[in-house]
């Protein structure tokens, strides 16, 4: 399989090297969960589990970004996802606060030290 | 962000409806939007045709895995070296089903009752359902994660022609604010979700190995995080509880 879309068309590469590979995740999920109820101590650390994978995949979205982001300095994407974080912390917990002054920060900051 | 009043459902219809109401007044109606007007302009970008962009929401609605994809199709790398790329950057999915089902499930619910809740389960589901599924009757609450991943997956596809169609008109900023806004809404958002000590812990951890095994180029460096930052953080909920039950 060292085709590429070129040799096999758009819509077949959707399904084959994006849905499949993407969807496989959520079906296992579904085949692991059976016998499992929701008080179990395996519910409970597989919550952690969540908790911890999701920390490093918006640590790795941050840090090595691609295409137009990581256009964008390291420093202004860490310094913006940090004020967005002390924002939402100020204003008693607000997501969308912590979104809004997030995106404030990074547009400011790339407009500052961007390309 | 607080839900709706009136949380309390009487039937599957009204727990749909409140799905669909509690997405569309949460942050995510907008963290999606933003997200997936940027993802059309990308699409736009690489050449993709509007209808492949609005399939390739519907069916993968997972967005750093379809710009995975989109940039790799683009620069005509081979199919299977994309493969694992997008498999790999979607593997948080499987924690977040394996926690979430237990907790919208009935005990007489089947499996392939649960085929197509499943495909709607992504970040912004997961956190909703945590956060107001407990408070609904249990019957319920199928039905509220359908209405909450059916209009946020509704509004991603809409989004995603939306961007295709805006490309030309936006600002150059906006691809890359586009893409900051995955991670920001991640950060807070489960940092909001996170009640217990344990899962403070593991976001904390999380953000440290994380980055720090990425550095190192160990393989499968997320799933690692994973298990070793959840796991140290179920070790402190553990010895909390063995402390609370001796005192």
């Amino acid at each position: 399989m060292s085709a590429t879309m070129a040799e096999i068309g758009p819509y077949l590469a959707l399904i084959l090297v994006g849905f499949l590979p993407n969807e496989v995740w959520r079906v296992l999920g579904l085949v692991l969960v059976r016998g499992l109820d929701e008080d179990s101590q395996a519910i409970v650390w597989v919550r952690a589990v969540a908790t911890a994978m999701l920390a490093g995949v918006l640590a790795q979205l941050i840090l090595a970004s691609s295409g137009a982001l990581a256009a964008i300095p390291v420093g202004v994407r860490i310094g913006a996802a940090c004020a967005g974080f002390v924002a939402f912390l100020i204003a008693r917990r607000s997501v969308f606060t912590g979104v809004v002054v997030g995106e404030a920060a990074f547009v400011a900051g790339a407009l500052a030290f961007g390309p | 962000m607080s839900p709706p009043t009136g949380t309390s459902t009487t039937s599957v219809t009204q727990g749909f409806l409140l799905g669909c109401r509690t997405a569309a007044t949460s942050v995510f109606a907008f963290v999606i939007t933003v997200t997936y007007i940027g993802f059309g302009a990308l699409c736009h970008d690489y050449g993709l045709s509007i209808g492949w962009a609005m399939l390739s929401t519907a069916v993968q609605w997972a967005g750093p895995a379809q710009v995975i994809l989109v940039t790799g199709l683009g620069s005509g790398i081979a199919l299977i070296e994309i493969a694992v790329a997008v498999g790999l950057s979607s593997v948080r999915l499987l924690p977040i089903v394996v926690a979430l089902l237990p907790l919208i499930r009935g005990e007489r619910t089947k499996s392939w009752q649960l085929i197509v809740p499943v495909h709607f389960i992504a970040i912004s589901v997961w956190v909703e359902t945590m956060r107001v599924g407990p408070s609904l009757p249990r019957e319920h609450r199928i039905a509220f994660s359908n209405g909450v991943g059916v209009t946020l997956l509704t509004m991603g596809v809409v989004a995603t022609g939306v961007g295709y169609h805006l490309q030309a008109a936006l600002p150059v900023l906006f691809g890359a604010a586009a893409m900051f806004i995955t991670p920001i809404s991640f950060l807070v958002s489960v940092a909001r979700g996170a009640r217990l000590l344990m899962e403070k812990v593991a976001l904390t951890l999380g953000l440290v190995i994380g980055p720090a095994l990425a550095l190192n180029k160990v393989e499968f460096d997320l799933l690692w995080t994973g298990v070793i930052a959840g796991t140290l953080g179920y070790g402190v909920h553990r010895l909390q509880r063995m402390r609370s039950a001796a005192s």
